[in-house]
């Protein structure tokens, strides 16, 4: 393999509420505009991923895309992995242009989840269990993902107010975001008393459904040259892929995080405390807190504790999501991962503003789809 | 009744028509591999652990613990809203795999990790299929 490759552009579009959006106006704005911010036409795009829309299922949404922008690419392909597709379609461009089969590729997700699935949002998400193991049951997915909660509350005594301090910080990054989704300030105490969900998960615990866009541009490395930006390399990367079903994981403990991020980081040749900021896929508050020690970023117990100490915040000792995340940024479908990668880019071009890590060589992004099932890591480096 | 207001009904396949077939007689059934000797659920064409297909069906003795669970204040979907707050648990059986059922005849807030249980079958509405579920082994 040759050089690494780079982050050429970025964009995301407004999050929340807008219900004009439809799939393909969010992927033309999101796509178009990472197009641009990588000082690029749509003509020089050799590449194309996409991932997949519930609002309105494709069999070829890549094939759909392309012919509605007018771009015929060498290499088009279609992703559907959940929240971890993001992370995924950086490392499938990453793979084609270090192979030197496309030059640029760009990698598209978005869906107008929340005004286009309204009221059936819970039940369209509850189809994502098994229809004979898990369905009868009436399992949520903030029930799946509660049960490796409950067990880390049991063993490695995971509290209650670390979770909530999780997204107390993030909603107070949300706040310095433009295009946020939540930016009402919310206490401690709002997270403890919001309703309760599946147990230990409170509403305030769970991400946002929003409606929303991001795309990244992935360029081989000697296109760098020619940027109108600063170029950010990717340094590492790495998957991990255990299991399906919550049922099936063979451990509630650790997950494919565990050897995604260790992948990504030997790749890149760092160690944890070189990181300067972290966006990690955040779906649940709790699911931070466990993928990060699964990850090797803290010790068995220590993330929580870390949270409510304050080393997640933008000025503390680890930033984590500084845009607010799945939890108050934004969360609509693929793009969510894709806003972790797209905020992780941003701070190491220092364009974050008062969100601005400070120094920010080195980030670190991981995505996660299913139930803890799949996750994609990426360290990425300021040039 | 309508249609879309019952449970979800499981649909047997090739895969797992002896498991549901076995849960209606009232048994709960589970393979495991001649080869490697482990035990497997959900049933399926081989052994995910040796790809062999050397399989054997065997009747677990109905006994295990709550390895993790939930309590479910918002169901996903209407069928289920009115059994809120119910459970969702992960359960250890004591032959060696592990699945996923509610746990019944118990109050939520009594459930614990590692409480013993043993499996029942419960009867729905609208489906002459058994479901496999636990309650506390008293
Ligand atoms: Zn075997």
């Amino acid at each position: 393999m040759g050089k690494k490759a780079i982050i050429s552009g970025v964009y995301d579009t407004k999050v929340g509420a807008l219900p004009e959006s439809t799939c393909m106006s969010l992927h033309t704005e999101a796509g178009l505009g990472a197009v641009a911010d990588a000082g690029l036409k749509i003509s020089d795009i050799d590449g194309l991923l996409t991932a997949y829309s519930f609002t309105s299922p494709q069999l070829m949404l890549g094939g759909v895309f392309a012919e509605y922008v007018g771009m015929q690419p060498k290499v088009s392909a279609s992703i559907s992995m959940g929240g971890v597709t993001a992370g995924l379609m950086v490392h499938h461009a990453e793979s084609l242009v270090r192979a030197g089969i496309c030059r640029h590729v760009l990698c598209i997700t978005g869906d107008n989840r929340m005004t286009g699935l309204g009221e059936r949002v819970q039940a369209v998400m509850a189809d994502v269990g098994h229809p004979q193991y898990e369905q009868p049951y009436g399992m949520s997915v903030p029930t799946a993902f509660a049960q490796a909660a409950q067990l880390y509350m049991h063993k490695f005594g995971l509290k209650h107010e670390h979770m909530a301090a999780v997204a107390v910080n993030q909603r107070a990054n949300a706040a310095k975001h433009p295009n946020a989704h939540m930016k009402k300030p919310i206490t401690m105490d709002d997270v403890a008393h919001s309703k309760m969900i599946a147990s230990p998960l409170r509403m305030l615990d769970c991400c946002l459904v929003s409606d929303g866009g991001a795309a990244v541009v992935v360029s081989a490395a000697d296109t760098a040259r020619d940027l109108p930006r600063r170029g950010v390399e990717i340094l590492g990367m790495g998957e991990g892929h255990t299991h399906e079903h919550i049922f099936m994981a063979p451990s509630l403990e650790d997950f494919g995080c565990k050897d995604s991020a260790a992948k990504a980081l030997g790749e890149a040749g760092l160690r944890h405390a070189d990181v300067d900021c972290a966006h990690i896929y955040d779906c649940f508050t709790s699911t931070l807190l466990i993928c990060m020690e699964s990850m090797g970023f803290y010790e068995r117990g220590q993330a929580g504790v870390a949270a409510l100490a304050g080393e997640f915040a933008i000025g503390g000792k680890r930033p984590v999501n500084t845009n607010g995340g799945l939890l108050s940024y934004g969360s609509s479908g693929a793009a969510g991962g894709m806003f972790h990668v797209v905020e992780a880019v941003r701070q190491l071009r220092g364009e974050c503003g008062e969100r601005q890590v400070r120094d920010a060589e080195v980030a670190f992004a991981h995505t996660l789809g299913g139930i803890f099932s799949g996750h994609c890591s990426m360290v990425l480096g300021r040039m | 009744m309508t249609q879309a207001e019952l449970k979800p009904i499981p649909v047997p396949d090739s895969d797992s028509k002896p498991y549901w077939e076995a849960a209606n007689r009232g048994v709960f059934s589970f393979q495991r591999c001649r080869d490697c000797g482990r035990a497997q659920f959900y049933s399926r064409s081989l052994c995910s652990h040796c790809q062999s297909k050397n399989l054997n069906w065997e009747s677990s003795k109905g006994t295990g613990k709550v390895a993790s669970f939930s309590v479910v204040y918002r169901a996903p979907t209407a069928p289920f809203a009115g059994d809120v707050p119910y459970v969702v648990a992960l359960i250890d059986m004591d032959e060696g795999f592990r699945f996923m059922c509610n746990v019944l005849n118990c109050d939520p807030a009594s459930v614990t990790i590692g409480m013993p249980v043993r499996v029942l079958f419960e009867e729905r509405a609208g489906s002459p299929q058994k479901i496999p579920q636990v309650e506390p082994l008293k």
